[in-house]
């Protein structure tokens, strides 16, 4: 009944934002001078992190273990960018396992200063604040950290532009981000999509400089919304994986059912819905 | 009855043409095992509980309007005693229009920011289950009638109207060694305060967000949930009589971010209506509580929760005047600390909690460590300890020394 689960689902609220994606962008020609690693940066959270006014899909997260064990956890999403510029509420609804089903959490993010949360344990209908930490949280045992998914502000680290390649048939800027203060990792490489600034692969490095994990979006779709002037195509990663190489351990993800600008209400993100969801966020 | 009205008003309301449903069905296979660490219980047995429950949940739903019907039911097995029962957790019918939620039904409600701690959750408990090792949702014991929340920008109103009146559940002399001021008297009467639609406990709760906060005011009209006892003759008792006597509560609390965690304020003033005076020793005092908790994240996969809590008696003069020569004293002033501390393991398949109650005013405690694991995403099990001790075997916890247990418990879900 403790949610396990839970807890570290928090991660995954931010982290919906990073399975979703960005309107399409202009492609630009690579550079290296390091403001450009940090513009690039820039791009590539919003791209990441902000698209569409709001946004909701299904996720069906697996968990393998180096034996092949797998476990599942299902959930819906929901996420509103609020009229206050990088601020964000989430939403989240748990499927699976079954002994989680119908827990909520909500989140309240705010640039620069700790975010508000919230967990709903239905068997005991309680609703808590509960308090954690972005940085070292693993999302619900995956190998997701609450930070990955959630994202660091972009000037916690600094960026170099190592170069531009070809990956996958895309064209991507490879930056190179080195954290100003004690994180998680102590270098990280990353390689964004020159049209879309989606992140195609991360390298994550631990403090004896060797690779730690390896982020990769497996499959990427175009998702329209709107119709008339109002339509927006949103480039979207479907499938990804986070795979740890020093453990074995690796974590896939799947969204589906994806959807953006449903014309959310801050309203809807409050204590009510976290205890009583609408039928149509959750059937 | 309530529920069976309610069913029978949102079945006619679902028949309207088009309408269609959809149906969900999640169910779990519960054991729980639990064994006194030395001894055998007053009635002779090794185990405190050994159990088997296969919980049924069934929810019922419309996919045009919002309306559902749910059912969770535990069909219990109960190998201490050797009796096969029922035990019906929720039944209700939920339906939302856009600013109202309604739920009518039996149902668990909780409210306030305690971590097991209760100040203006006025519903009812089992205290028993909470000391024997059951999970914790087994804690709470839904209550019989109609919720109703109302959302307005402003303001959000929450009325709870219970038309049939359900107790705590508390420990009994057959399974638990406890302290009782008329141990030697078999006769018992319980009675129940004559509760229904013409005359229901009513809860009511505002709240609102204030300055970052989640701030609640509280107002209880009903009764005591554990019982006052008043024996025939206070000299030569042969006859007590268990009744449970007017209460209202009004309170507040508030939580919200604070010191890099989560800050819980909580208070409540408990008014013992049948005995305002406080002259009356079968009846409780009023009381003053409130309740300090601050939460927050060591490190990864590590969280500590720690609390204050106090309760003051209002007509300590009167009680101490009036206390009968066979009744054990109470302080004026009980307090508790708690602390709680969490670990996860290995992709949080492992947890290891505990924790602990201590009371500085009765010097008495209840530690309860827990290691649980997720074998897979259906079967869970975890092992775990009520150990009770104090100064004096005659206050809350101390009583309950010889009750020490160890337990197990195993889930299936399907």
């Amino acid at each position: 009944m403790n949610p396990t689960i839970a807890r570290s689902a928090l991660a995954l609220c931010a982290g919906w934002a990073a399975m979703t994606a960005s309107i399409v962008a202009w492609p630009q020609s690579p550079d290296s001078d390091s403001s450009n690693a940090d513009d690039i940066m820039e791009r590539s959270q919003r791209a990441y992190y902000f698209a569409g006014e709001d946004a909701k899909g299904m996720m069906t997260m697996e968990l393998i273990d180096q034996k092949g064990r797998t476990r599942k956890r299902v959930l819906t999403m929901l996420r509103r960018n609020q009229e206050d510029a990088g601020q964000q509420k989430y939403f989240m609804y748990f499927h699976e396992p079954g002994d989680v089903r119908g827990l909520t959490l909500m989140v309240w993010k705010y640039p620069g200063r700790d975010d508000d949360r919230w967990i709903y344990v239905p068997a005991v209908d309680l609703i808590r604040r509960i308090a954690a930490e972005d940085k070292y949280s693993s999302f619900v045992g995956s190998d997701f950290s609450y930070e990955d998914v959630s994202g660091r502000d972009v000037s916690e680290d600094t960026h170099r532009l190592l170069g531009d390649e070809v990956l996958n048939d895309s064209e991507v800027f490879v930056v190179e981000s080195i954290p100003r203060t004690q994180a998680a990792f102590t270098r990280r490489v990353s390689w964004i999509a020159a049209d879309s600034f989606l992140p195609l692969k991360i390298e994550y490095y631990d403090a004896q400089n060797q690779l730690q994990r390896i982020f990769t979006a497996n499959a990427i779709e175009d998702i329209a919304a709107g119709e008339g002037d109002a339509r927006h195509v949103y480039r979207t990663i479907m499938k990804r994986t986070m795979e740890n190489v020093k453990t074995g351990h690796r974590t896939e993800v799947a969204v589906t059912s994806v959807a953006y600008d449903l014309a959310l209400s801050d309203d809807d993100f409050s204590e009510r819905h976290m205890r009583r969801p609408p039928r149509t966020w959750i059937r | 009855m309530l529920f069976a009205t309610a069913l029978a008003s949102a079945t006619s309301l679902a028949q309207e043409p088009g309408n269609s449903w959809g149906i969900d069905v999640e169910n779990f296979l519960l054991g729980t095992y639990s064994r006194l660490s030395s001894g055998e219980t007053p009635e002779g047995h090794r185990f405190l509980l050994a159990e088997e429950r296969l919980r049924l949940d069934l929810s019922v739903w419309s996919e045009n309007i919002e309306l559902e019907a749910r059912v969770k039911v535990d069909g219990t097995h109960d190998s201490v005693a050797g009796e096969f029962d029922v035990d019906l957790r929720e039944a209700y019918v939920d339906y939302s229009t856009r600013k109202l939620d309604l739920r009518a039904g039996r149902q668990i409600a909780t409210w306030g920011v305690g971590d097991l701690l209760f100040i203006n959750d006025v519903f009812p408990k089992d205290w028993v289950s909470f000391f024997s090792g059951r999970p914790l949702e087994y804690l709470k014991l839904g209550v019989d009638g109609v919720r109703a929340n109302y959302s307005t920008k402003p303001l959000n109103v929450e009325l709870v109207i219970v038309t049939d009146f359900r107790p705590d559940t508390l420990p009994t002399p057959r399974r638990f060694y406890l302290h009782d001021d008329f141990a030697g008297v078999a006769d018992r009467i319980e009675t129940h305060p004559d509760t229904g639609l013409d005359n229901p406990e009513i809860a009511l709760r505002a709240y609102r967000r204030i300055g970052g906060f989640d701030a609640s005011a509280y107002a209880y009209r009903g009764y005591w949930r554990s019982p006052g006892q008043v024996p025939d003759d206070y000299d030569v008792p042969t006859e007590v009589t268990h009744f449970f006597p007017a209460l209202s509560v009004y309170g507040v609390s508030a939580q919200g971010q604070a010191m890099g965690g989560v800050l819980s304020l909580e208070g409540g003033y408990y008014d013992s209506r049948d005995d305002s005076a406080g002259v009356n020793p079968a009846i409780a005092n009023s009381e003053a509580r409130f309740l300090l908790g601050y939460q927050r994240q060591l490190s990864e996969d590590f969280n500590i929760g720690v609390q204050y809590y106090a309760e003051v008696m209002m007509d300590y003069d009167a009680y101490e005047r009036t206390l009968p020569a066979v009744s054990t004293p109470r302080n004026e002033y009980r307090d508790i600390v708690t602390l709680r501390l969490t670990r996860f393991l290995k992709h949080q398949t492992w947890r290891l909690s505990l924790f602990a109650f201590y009371s500085p005013a009765e010097q008495d405690y209840l530690l309860q460590p827990q290691a649980k694991y997720r074998i897979s995403d259906n079967f869970s099990t975890a092992l775990g300890a009520n150990i009770f001790g104090g100064e004096k075997q005659t206050t809350f916890l101390g009583q309950f020394d010889r009750n020490d247990n160890l337990y197990l418990t195993l889930r299936y879900d399907f």
